[in-house]
């Protein structure tokens, strides 16, 4: 086994092979984090609107859920990148694969915004709907007596989910999530189909200039597990500071 | 809606787009009962009281959970033709890219079954397998025949669950060239230029399958809930 | 003009017609004890009041203000009738001086100096002022639903419903709750309480209503009740529980 390998000078990038791992590792950062955002803010709203009691709300969110749910991650990201193209408006269409492309240079990367865009879309709204669903089952592990005090108490339906039905949900959906959090970080390698040179992409890349496959990959799988184990730790702390003293938490997200 | 569509580009490629589907079924087939058989090994390993079983299947359902599917699935094409090259010792004897992603996947969806399985026998209360030990059975039947039915049957519906995420995740096999379903339509969508009938084709096809088959899933569980 | 008053109210889940024409008052101070076996509608029919529960037929007057209307502001009319629920329902992730602030706040638009000053007030009344920067987790069954008697009260009701108040706590709790509300009733409120507490309708109570499979069945006197009520259904109700 053969190291030192990695600190041998690239063919491209004017980095050494270690640089190509890192700037696949900020990559790999940058549109999970990307999606996350999406994903968090989007999934919060359509698991609120699955639980209320108003119809159209309810089918809209969950019609959502479904279409995303039972499409395979790696066919969502074709459809974003060659599919959604073709199918707007010509002129838009156009402009996102003539001029889109090359609206920011993106530093250390081989692909240019249209892959970076359709891979944080693609990726974010897809785990939206995963997050819907551990919204939802944490809204609808608090018992029914819960959402009754406040409306007793004179709170619009609003109000009762904003004072007391959402501040205990998102506690209890606190585990489930670190694991959807995880899960954006390890889907993010399906952008690496579309041209976006992340983590994976980069290990097979330098496996491929150099043939220490092993190391190429030892090396990635390492940092993805740094990453893993920095996601658990920073959301058990999380878990932690937001606990409720007393309250034994009745989970009921899968 | 711009551009003309040739939809029937679809009914011209359905020899091979069916052939291509096959390739997927096949290796979601093999991957499922692989994944169950050795994912059930995986959790008895997990809870028994012998470390040097214990250790080594933590840590490997642990690893395969901590990396992207595709890097699991890059690792065991690289590591199989080495390793049945070591056993087989015969020289210059490839394995096909099929078997590669066959134990790529067996591998990474034992880990994630092993998951599931271990919460299904740690449900079960104390006092079952106890009651089969005290009536004589080796731990072997204790196990098979009173533990695993029922933890088998309480998990049933997440086990489906898990199938059906584990039908989709079948086309990450793209990543190394395989002729899956998706990978046929994407073969054909290069060579007619015809990529988005395919593609939308292939997203519709997965998902009708899927939601029908999750639509079942939930009305067994409301079957299983009832009793 | 009574201060709780329901007319004719009818209540369907599904084709199970779940209350049958209950009719019943509760004039300005009175206090109405609301009792029958399990699945008689009592719990639902409380429920009403405060439009918990939808029902499809009769009305609902409280304080003159139509509960079944569909053009009543219903968050302004439950903030002046205070609730008090079997599992106490405090809000857990808020410490006890803040379970007592923020309807004040929020619904009545007070300052949070003065719902906080209040609700320690209350919190003296039902003796648990030491405890206000607790979480509820932290307290006792008997500690809690004293707090969510207090709540209800921060909000100056005009009228206070308890649905089954001492049914979730363990025996040597149910006095301390007891005595809270006796407290209360001799104070005056107006109080509707769904309870299977015979002594504490004995002590408090003007009249008692008896229900059972969705009907009023009975509804008098404490003395009447207690003495020699009309119906058979009621009799048999009060020989089985009045053998503890």
């Amino acid at each position: 086994m053969d190291w030192s390998v990695l600190l041998q000078t690239a063919p491209s990038g004017g980095m050494t092979y270690l640089g190509w791992l890192g700037s696949g590792t900020m990559w790999t950062l940058l549109v999970s984090l990307f999606a996350w955002v999406i994903a968090f803010s989007l999934g919060s709203i359509l698991g609120i609107l699955r639980t209320t009691p108003l119809p159209i709300a309810r089918a809209i969110a969950t019609g959502y859920v479904e279409l995303f749910r039972n499409i395979p991650l790696l066919v969502q990201m074709f459809l974003w990148y060659f599919v959604v193209p073709e199918v707007i408006p010509k002129a838009w269409g156009d402009y996102l694969k003539t001029q889109f492309p090359n609206l920011v240079e993106l530093p250390f990367a081989q692909f240019s915004m249209l892959e970076f865009t359709a891979a944080v879309l693609c990726l974010g709204l897809y785990t939206a709907s995963r997050v819907a669903e551990q919204v939802r089952a944490g809204i609808e592990s608090l018992p029914r007596g819960q959402t009754n005090a406040g409306l007793a108490m004179g709170f619009t339906l609003p109000q009762v989910y904003r004072f007391v039905l959402l501040p205990m949900a998102y506690r209890i959906i606190v585990p489930p999530m670190t694991s959807e959090f995880l899960t954006i970080f390890k889907n993010s390698s399906t952008a690496l189909t579309i041209g976006v040179l992340e983590l994976t992409a980069q290990s097979r890349q330098i496996s491929e200039y150099t043939f220490k496959t092993f190391e190429a990959f030892t090396a990635a799988t390492l940092i993805y597990i740094v990453i893993t184990m920095s996601v658990i730790l920073a959301m058990r702390w999380l878990e932690g500071r937001v606990s409720v003293p007393g309250y034994i938490a009745k989970a009921g997200a899968h | 809606m711009e551009g003309d569509f040739d939809w029937a580009v679809i009914w011209k490629s359905r020899q091979i787009l069916w052939d291509g589907f096959l390739v997927s079924l096949q290796l979601f087939g093999i991957a499922l009962a692989g994944g169950i058989v050795f994912g059930t090994l995986l959790a008895l390993a997990r809870l028994s009281s012998w470390r040097v079983l214990a250790w080594p299947a933590t840590g490997f359902v642990n690893l395969i959970r901590s990396i992207p599917f595709i890097m699991a699935i890059f690792w065991f094409y690289f590591l199989t033709p080495m390793v049945m090259k070591k056993l087989t010792g015969q020289q210059g004897e490839a394995v096909g890219p099929f078997m590669s992603a066959v134990v790529a996947f067996i591998m990474v969806e034992s880990a994630y079954y092993s998951e599931i399985i271990r919460a299904g026998i740690q449900s079960i209360p104390r006092g079952q397998p106890h009651a089969a030990l005290a009536l004589g059975m080796t731990y072997w039947q204790a196990m098979g025949q009173v533990v695993l039915p029922q933890a088998f049957r309480n998990m049933l519906p997440i086990m489906l669950t898990q199938a059906i995420i584990l039908f989709q995740d079948t086309s990450l096999v793209y990543v190394v060239g395989l002729k899956d379903f998706l990978g046929a339509a994407s073969k054909q969508g290069q060579i007619t230029g015809r990529l988005v009938e395919l593609y939308v084709f292939v997203a519709f096809a997965f998902f009708i399958i899927c939601f029908l088959a999750s639509q079942l899933v939930k009305r067994l569980q409301r079957r299983i809930a009832v009793r | 003009m009574p201060m709780i008053d329901i007319q004719q109210v009818s209540k369907w889940y599904g084709t199970f017609q779940v209350l049958k024409e209950c009719t019943a008052q509760v004039e300005k101070g009175e206090v109405v004890v609301i009792c029958g076996p399990s699945g008689s509608g009592k719990s639902t029919l409380i429920k009403c009041v405060n439009a918990l529960e939808p029902f499809e037929k009769g009305r609902v007057f409280v304080d003159g203000i139509a509960v079944h209307d569909r053009k009543t502001d219903l968050p302004k009319l439950r903030s002046r009738i205070g609730m008090v629920f079997q599992n106490f329902e405090l809000f857990p992730h808020m410490r006890v001086a803040e379970n007592l602030a923020i309807g004040q706040v929020k619904v009545l638009g007070r300052s949070r100096e003065e719902a906080m000053e209040r609700g320690v007030r209350y919190l003296e009344r039902v003796g648990l002022a030491a405890h206000r920067d607790k979480y509820p987790g932290q307290l006792s069954g008997g500690q809690q639903q004293r707090v969510a008697i207090a709540r209800a009260l921060s909000m100056d009701p005009v009228a206070m419903l308890f649905d089954e108040p001492t049914s979730a706590l363990d025996p040597e709790m149910i006095n301390e709750v007891l005595d809270v509300m006796v407290e209360l009733a001799r104070e005056g409120m107006t109080m509707m309480c769904v309870t299977h507490e015979m002594g504490f309708a004995r002590t408090v109570a003007h009249r008692v209503v008896f229900m059972d499979q969705g009907q009023i069945v009975e509804d008098c006197t404490k003395d009447e009740f207690f003495g020699q009520p009309r119906s058979e259904r009621a009799q048999q109700f009060l020989s089985k529980i009045l053998h503890h």
